[in-house]
């Protein structure tokens, strides 16, 4: 065994060695988060939590939060999923290979990584300033101003799965209603993205997966509300709004139930992707 | 068919109308999708042009200066970006340092070295990852972390890196080495600081650049590593001198979409970086970064405060926009390589 031999095989054998250990790492700091998570969350679960308003701070609950993020992310997702599809459609079946259809493909990547406490801000600009300015003067941050915020974040993520997935649609299918003579709009509409749906509510459950955790951008938006509010042109509470304000807050009860709300967006978030998951991996079996 | 049975002629101007209808339709249609996908172009142009517009004062009153102040004080209303700047910039190196080799480990041993069972739990797991909403970390690196830091890692690192020793004694190579005194040298009694900061950035940012760089990996053609092995490399000289230099510019990419994850996140910082708006040499000591300063400021602060921290978030829009878009060109040139 010459030493050159010999020196390429402890290479090989450190290289490999600190490769398992950069996964086992990673995987430890998952397993730390996700434990902690779990255990804190669930030490600190009580009924009042789902029946009472964070008005009544470390005795309260958080239902007016959990409220206000339904409603917020149910604004947000109904706004950005239509847009986002048709969206998305006009990428993969009018404007593919043209130069505006590449460009916007491309920027639609990079808002899918921007910044999102920016978006936040753009909406503030955009909403919140000329209501209070319809209001005089008192400032109007309202639920809607939060969901419109969160269609931002999500309208990307729904716009590239849409996009791909009816790239994916074999072209057969779009030659035979063609040649059936149905005008493009109603193949779109009623052939493509029927055939797509399963990849197209894949990348609805991420977006809503994506913006349930998102905190910065309802910062300036939805602001934040002790009471319950269910007409969202009032200010509205989220739960990680509230994890926000009461991990910041000094006293022990506070973090406790801030633990319980981070437990419940958690579980929320990785119920969504696993459903999301599932619904791409029975399409595929129905493929074949 | 709906159209009754007629004579010849009335039947074609059926068709016609309807031809007609349709080409309308078609029309409308078209633009109302295009209409959609333009809402992305100006979401973005919006979101440059609204935290421009909502920074003029800033801009106005304190021009170039503003880049390079530490001051940011609202008693005096005197505002610079350099503190913010500084933070943001520090904690994203900070986890680039961290996630990138850690990165290219994972993706590696997902590629190449992991049984073939193993391979996809291990990655869906690593993925997962990405999905824990960032308020988590954040709350994870507030009450986990950063007190675990505080008290296991600090003391070793100040004590026998820093110039600030609890015993006073100054170890050798902080005397023989410059700069690293000052660089972990710190009194300051908690763990929040800019090292915590950019290693919680650094556990968000790992799964995306390793599954981008696992991807990137795959795509090498089996050809190629096979011909390094029959030479008699071995896997980690095919990584090495194979696999990588092929997959350059997409792995560059990688990096710098991990990058722009970073620069931009808020709230896991948020927690952890201390909120000090002094600049300080030492990543043991509290910073800021401009989300937090936004995020901590901006619902209380009004007039030329107000525009600062908008002008802040016109600076951080930009640097990420940049960032992205160079980490989008990188990761193109593969898919380029790929239709090949």
């Amino acid at each position: 065994m010459s030493s050159l031999y010999l020196r390429r095989r402890i290479t090989n054998w450190l290289a490999m060695g600190l490769s398992m250990l950069a996964t086992l790492v990673g995987l430890a700091f998952l397993a730390w988060i996700l434990w902690e998570t779990l255990r804190q969350g669930i030490a600190a679960l009580q009924p009042s939590l789902f029946t009472k308003i964070t008005a009544y701070g470390a005795d309260g609950g958080l239902a007016n939060a959990m409220v206000g993020s339904l409603v917020i992310n149910f604004i947000g997702i109904a706004i950005a999923t239509p847009i986002g599809v048709l969206a998305g459609a006009w990428l993969a079946e009018y404007a593919n290979r043209t130069t505006l259809g590449e460009s916007i493909r491309f920027l639609n990547d990079i808002l899918l990584s921007a910044p999102s406490i920016v978006i936040g801000l753009f909406v503030y600009t955009i909403v919140v300033l000329p209501t209070t300015a319809l209001t005089h003067g008192s400032t109007t941050f309202s639920g809607f101003a939060g969901g419109i915020a969160l269609a931002l974040i999500a309208l990307p993520v729904i716009v590239r799965t849409t996009d791909e997935m009816l790239r994916l649609v074999p072209s057969t299918l779009r030659e035979a209603a063609l040649s059936l003579g149905v005008p493009q709009w109603k193949l779109t509409l009623q052939i493509l993205i029927r055939a797509a749906r399963s990849g197209i509510i894949t990348g609805v459950l991420l977006a809503l997966a994506r913006i349930s955790g998102e905190t910065a951008p309802l910062l300036f938006t939805a602001f934040g509300n002790n009471y319950m509010a269910i007409n969202p042109i009032n200010k509205m509470s989220s739960l990680p709004q509230i994890i926000y304000q009461y991990a910041n807050d000094p006293g022990d009860a506070m973090h406790s139930m801030a633990w319980a709300g981070a437990f419940v967006v958690t579980m929320f978030v990785l119920l969504l992707s696993l459903a999301s998951r599932l619904v791409l991996s029975r399409n595929k079996v129905s493929h074949e | 068919m709906s159209a009754q049975p007629g004579t010849i002629a009335s039947s074609s101007l059926i068709q016609e109308q309807r031809s007609r209808r349709d080409a309308l339709d078609e029309r409308l249609f078209r633009w109302l999708l295009m209409g959609c996908a333009l809402l992305v172009l100006a979401s973005l142009l919006g979101a440059a042009g609204a935290t421009l517009w909502g920074g003029r004062e800033a801009f106005a009153k304190f021009g170039w200066h503003f880049l390079v102040s530490t001051a940011w004080d609202p008693g005096n209303d005197v505002y610079g970006a350099l503190v913010p700047v500084y933070g943001t910039i520090a904690t994203s190196l900070i986890a680039l340092l961290i996630a990138v080799p850690v990165s290219f480990g994972i993706a590696l041993y997902l590629s190449e070295v992991a049984p073939p069972w193993l391979r996809a739990p291990v990655s869906s797991a690593i993925e997962l990852l990405a999905g824990i909403p960032s308020i988590i970390y954040g709350m994870w690196g507030l009450f986990i972390f950063a007190p675990f830091f505080a008290d296991h890692i600090k003391p070793w690192l100040t004590n026998n890196l820093g110039d600030k020793p609890d015993d006073g004694k100054v170890s050798w190579l902080v005397q023989h080495v410059p700069f690293i005194g000052k660089l972990f040298g710190s009194d300051y009694p908690f763990g929040a600081s800019i090292l915590v900061a950019g290693i919680v950035l650094a556990i968000m940012i790992i799964p995306f650049i390793s599954s981008v760089m696992r991807e990137v990996f795959q795509t090498v053609p089996t050809r190629l590593k096979e011909s390094a092995y029959a030479l008699g490399s071995s896997t980690w000289e095919v990584s090495w001198d194979i696999v990588l230099p092929y997959t350059r510019s997409a792995v560059i990419g990688g990096i710098f979409l991990g990058l722009g994850r970073a620069l931009g996140e808020t709230m896991a910082v948020t927690f952890v970086l201390g909120n000090a708006m002094t600049l300080s040499a030492s990543i043991l000591d509290p910073g800021t970064s401009i989300a937090s300063t936004i995020a901590n400021q901006f619902s209380e602060a009004s007039g030329l405060q107000k525009s600062s921290l908008m002008a802040l978030a016109f600076l951080l829009f930009v640097v990420t926009f940049i960032v992205l878009l160079i980490a989008r060109l990188m990761l193109r040139q593969l898919k380029l390589k790929e239709g090949r």
